[in-house]
């Protein structure tokens, strides 16, 4: 998902932290369904495992504003062209909601930012793929904004009280993305020729990644355990995908669109889709760094930071000067 | 259905309408393209919010000139199937973004004429514009505080702030005139009390620049107001390369809805 959550795992394990006593008290809150609030006691891993989550996911948000925003001065209306620049506005509001609920776990957004600019913090996959067309903007409020909504909504219930609650705001604003993009397609699926291949085709390039955005398989996965003994984690990475295929290919068909899959099948006695092989050689050069735009992204990020740092030393320094002139 | 240019409107209270609606339109335009590049990220939602703003403007004008001239066009046909020579904005306007103290100086000193051609427009005859005067009125006040706070920030911050400020302001003035130039079709709208005259608003534009840029320690431009000609079409370079984005799809996909 948006923190597909591929670091390796180095935190020692549970019980070595804390006394016996403390980490069942913890544990027995968590189990209880209680909130954990930023002043509480809390393991440091369980403080580690939040921030690393928590901050991949600001990063991505704020990442994920570049291939949309690649399409805002060529939008085909002004309806459109409002639209996603709201939408766009939104996803940094949402990096900006994460960055504040990091902030609680005694991180700083500028030093969880460097380290994103540094190349030393992940961001989604997903956004490493390029928007050539006016339908990625569709198929990413479709898809995307329908992966993160199925991964986000248990979030909600998650144990970290700050978490939880941006997560609340997020997903109200992820739904009505979501529902835009799938009406841009369906304007796509139903308008001229060009404008259904546009479509088609955004769907066949976007399909695959988005099923990545869920993170590897069950059986790679390296450290859904602790996560979900903490009640970070509700539904595992296959679970969340399952349900995005099973709410996706119906929405496909309505569009009267085909799934590049030619595996893709119903089974009857599941109940769910079935979909063929995941290329996770793709997914893993893509967090290596090998995705179409992995550096495109990173060198935006970092020109807009460099190019603005004129621009934040000033602000700086004429706090301190109105400060020293109010003394 | 076709790609083909709409013509402009020979009906007065249109163009009047259009020539502020493309001010907003082409505006809002150049501060979209920050997004996603702002130099941080508070400074992201408040571009995106003053862009917003200002596509919304042009939106209700754009609406409101395809009622008067009634010949079936909408929004997006004014905003994207006109040549460019029949988009009427003010050349201030279409000025590239440049770096973050252009931008800044620009909205600068476009919101502060703004604010004070809005609030006169409330007083408008035409109920119409003076709706649209009656929300533009809030939301200007909110775009030229802004820019002035930046402004001074910028002003007075570093040596290099400083610097880039005074030469945004230096390279931007020469445009600044042109808001000011009422056009010869305007006589009998601002008779009637439905359009005003921007010359009236000259004296306390002026006030109102000279003491904010003293605030931000920067030095009032002597060069003349020598750049003018985006009201009768005549644009610069720049707005042919700003269109061919604008106008991408319309122009590639005929008759196609989006
Ligand atoms: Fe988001
Ligand atoms: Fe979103």
């Amino acid at each position: 998902m948006y923190t597909q959550g591929l670091t390796p795992e180095t935190e020692t394990p549970v019980r070595a932290i804390g006394d016996e006593a403390a980490m069942a008290r913890f544990q027995a809150r968590i189990d209880a369904e209680q909130r954990i609030e930023p002043n509480d006691a809390m393991p440091a891993a369980y403080r580690r495992t939040l921030l690393r989550q928590i901050s991949q996911h600001a990063h991505s948000e704020i990442v994920g504003m570049l291939p949309e925003g690649n399409w805002i001065t060529r939008a085909p209306s002004l309806r459109r062209k409002v639209a996603l620049l709201a939408k766009v506005q939104d996803e940094c509001g949402h990096g900006l909601y994460l960055y504040a609920a990091a902030e609680t776990l005694d991180a700083t957004r500028e030093q969880l930012y460097d380290d994103l600019l540094a190349g030393k913090a992940r961001y989604s996959s997903i956004f490493n793929y390029p928007t050539p067309t006016w339908a990625d903007i569709g198929a990413i409020g479709w898809l995307v904004d329908g992966a993160a909504i199925m991964n986000q909504i248990p979030l909600c219930r998650c144990s970290y009280g700050p978490y939880a609650r941006a997560m609340i705001r997020v997903c109200k604003e992820e739904s009505f993305h979501q529902r835009q993009g799938f009406e841009i397609m369906m304007t796509l699926a139903r308008g001229t020729d060009a404008q259904k291949r546009m479509a088609q085709d955004a769907l066949n390039r976007w399909w695959w990644p988005c099923l990545m955005m869920f993170g590897p398989p069950d059986t790679q996965s390296q450290h859904s355990d602790t996560s979900t003994l903490w009640k970070i984690k509700r539904f595992s990475n296959d679970e969340l995908r399952q349900k995005f295929v099973d709410a996706t290919v119906p929405q496909a068909h309505h569009l009267g669109l085909s799934l590049p899959d030619p595996k893709l099948h119903f089974d009857e006695i599941s109940g769910h889709w079935r979909y063929g092989d995941i290329d996770w050689e793709e997914f893993r050069q893509v967090l290596a760094g090998h995705g179409p735009c992995n550096q495109e992204r990173m060198a935006a990020r970092r020109k807009a930071h460099d190019d603005g740092a004129w621009v934040r030393e000033a602000a700086l320094a004429h706090a301190e000067k109105h400060k020293a002139r109010a003394a | 259905m076709s790609t083909a240019s709409i013509s402009l409107s020979k009906e007065p209270l249109v163009r009047f309408i259009l020539r502020r609606a493309d001010d907003a339109l082409v505006l809002g335009h150049r501060l979209s393209e920050w997004c996603g590049h702002a130099p941080l990220l508070e400074e992201e939602m408040a571009l995106a919010n003053i862009a917003l703003d200002h596509l919304g403007q042009a939106r209700a004008l754009y609406t409101y000139a395809a009622e008067v001239e009634a010949a079936g066009l909408d929004e997006d046909a004014y905003a994207y199937r006109r040549d460019p020579v029949d988009y009427l904005n003010v050349l201030l306007v279409e000025r590239p973004n440049g770096d973050f103290a252009h931008t800044i100086v620009r909205l600068w000193l476009y919101s502060a004429f703004m604010s004070l051609w809005w609030q006169a427009m409330t007083g408008s005859k035409d109920a119409q514009l003076s709706a649209i005067a009656a929300r533009a009125v809030k939301e200007v006040a909110y775009h030229l505080r802004h820019a002035a706070n930046w402004l001074v920030r910028l002003g007075d911050g570093t040596a290099q702030s400083h610097q880039r400020t005074q030469m945004a302001l230096d390279q931007l003035w020469p445009y600044a005139g042109e808001m000011f130039t009422s056009q010869p079709d305007e006589e009998d709208l601002i008779a009637t009390g439905i359009a005003i005259d921007p010359e009236t608003l000259r004296q306390a534009w002026l006030t109102r620049i000279m003491n904010e840029a003293a605030q931000a320690l920067l030095k009032m431009p002597t060069a003349p107001f020598s750049q003018q000609g985006g009201r009768s079409g005549n644009h610069s370079e720049a707005m042919g390369h700003l269109l061919a984005e604008l106008q991408f799809m319309q122009r590639t996909y005929p008759g196609a809805q989006w």
